[in-house]
């Protein structure tokens, strides 16, 4: 039962999504990441059909590493999401579309501003305050909006999340496990033990 | 035998020089000066229009054309960049053309306006393709870029024939580029405010110019800047009416008495 979550706060974005490899009944990994680390200063969790995420994923990654190289800085977030979603977009209007979902993370280190974006596999993209995909936003979602704080610290903003994992754990039917939680702020990506 | 090299752009002399692209850049040192200064809140770009008599009809330039100016040696290659070309004005329309094309296709990919160094870049790619692959001869032009992107905040670009770029605190091309370039070298003083650089352009043009009074007819104008309320840089190409306006304002207008064109 795949879930991602995602949260603003004041100068971070936090992304977390659920380690389990599963197919059909069986779970066949418990540690695998899921979210990609694009450039010094954004992130990406994915989720969906295996195997597709995975190839997406790293189509994703190597053409935003292709932007840098060439041009010496790294693509904004809102760029990145936009390129994205077009990619998305053209698959879907392909004979085989990827089936992805995404949460796009990033701090923008010209504006100074923390961005999220929330993008499905129709090519939908929104930038919002929190996000989440999978079976476990059904729950997260309502309190997010009841506990996000644009202006929280870091600490709070875990805390946040906190909430969220437990919550699911507590009403989904099959609870996802181990999370990872990656934030991405102005020194750049690190990984958080929750 | 000394010919045996010019007739190919692709072809090193036995010196290791590639004449027809030296031949390209004597061209544009004869043609129009186009002038531009980066301060610290602005660019500003400011053009010698050649071309002047008194039976070219200008009526349709009076009001300046689609972005103001007469579309001759100052273009809008996107909301956030402004060209000045100095050369053979059709090879500079073609690159305009393909300029403003890459621009939208950026756009169209990023949703974001095209950063100022990666449009020169793309121009100067094509540029240089002239210079390696055989037959054709290489654009007869040198462009100006200035521009504004949230990278680098406001930036001043120079391409020439051969596929080079450089960015530039001050610069000229066109006629006349090194009596400009000591000038601006004598009065540029860095954190300049983009009014200080108006007047240091046009100061400069007076002096680098053929004729000896400044008018709408001779000259093109340009400056961007950043608009805040708009969060948005906001680039003006000047109108005839408007260079004469400040013109007067600077006090560089030329006297009524010699006014040959009404």
């Amino acid at each position: 039962m795949e879930t991602s979550f995602a949260l603003t706060g004041k100068g971070y974005v936090i992304v977390a999504a659920d380690t389990t490899a599963a197919r059909s009944i069986v779970k066949m990994q418990i540690d695998q990441d899921k979210i990609k680390e694009l450039s010094p200063h954004l992130l990406m969790a994915y989720s969906g059909e295996p195997g597709d995420t995975v190839q997406f994923a790293e189509y994703v990654e190597r053409n935003i590493r292709l932007y840098q190289i060439r041009n010496l800085y790294p693509l904004r977030p809102a760029a990145a999401a936009s390129w994205i979603r077009r990619s998305i977009a053209e698959s879907l209007r392909s004979r085989n579309a990827y089936s992805v979902n995404l949460l796009l993370g990033g701090y923008d280190t010209s504006s100074h501003t923390p961005n999220l974006y929330w993008i499905d596999y129709m090519g939908t993209v929104v930038e919002v305050p929190f996000a989440a995909h999978g079976y476990g936003s059904y729950f997260a979602l309502s309190l997010l909006d009841r506990y996000h704080d644009p202006e929280a610290s870091l600490e709070e903003g875990l805390a946040t999340l906190k909430r969220c994992i437990n919550e699911v754990s507590k009403r989904l039917v099959v609870n996802p496990g181990k999370y990872k939680v990656k934030v991405v702020d102005k020194d750049g990506i690190r990984e958080v033990e929750i | 035998m000394a010919r045996r090299y010019d007739s190919r752009t692709t072809i090193f002399s036995p010196e290791g020089r590639l004449y027809q692209i030296e031949y390209a850049m004597e061209a544009i040192s004869h043609a129009g000066t186009v002038l531009g200064v980066l301060a610290k809140d602005g660019v500003v770009l400011a053009a010698e229009k050649r071309v002047t008599g008194k039976l070219l009809d200008l009526s349709s330039a009076k009001e300046g054309g689609g972005y103001g100016g007469s579309g001759e040696k100052m273009f809008l290659l996107n909301s956030n960049v402004i060209g000045g070309v100095a050369g053979i004005t059709s090879d500079a329309n073609s690159l305009v053309n393909y300029a403003r094309t890459v621009a939208q296709q950026h756009l169209l990919q990023y949703n974001d306006d095209i950063p100022v160094e990666l449009l020169a870049q793309r121009l100067c790619d094509m540029k240089q393709g002239y210079t390696q692959f055989g037959g054709l001869r290489p654009f007869g032009v040198s462009l100006l870029y200035a521009g504004y992107d949230p990278h680098y905040h406001f930036q001043l670009y120079h391409s020439d024939p051969s596929g080079n770029y450089s960015g530039w605190k001050a610069t000229c091309i066109g006629a006349n580029n090194g009596t400009a370039q000591s000038l601006l070298k004598q009065e540029y003083k860095d954190d300049l405010g983009v009014e200080e650089a108006i007047g240091l352009v046009l100061r400069v043009m007076s002096k680098t110019m053929d004729s000896t009074t400044l008018g709408s007819e001779k000259l093109e104008f340009a400056v961007l800047t950043y608009d805040e309320a708009a969060k948005a840089p906001k680039a003006k190409i000047y109108k005839p009416a408007e260079i004469d306006a400040l013109l007067r304002a600077e006090g560089l207008a030329k006297k009524d008495e010699d006014t040959e064109m009404k």
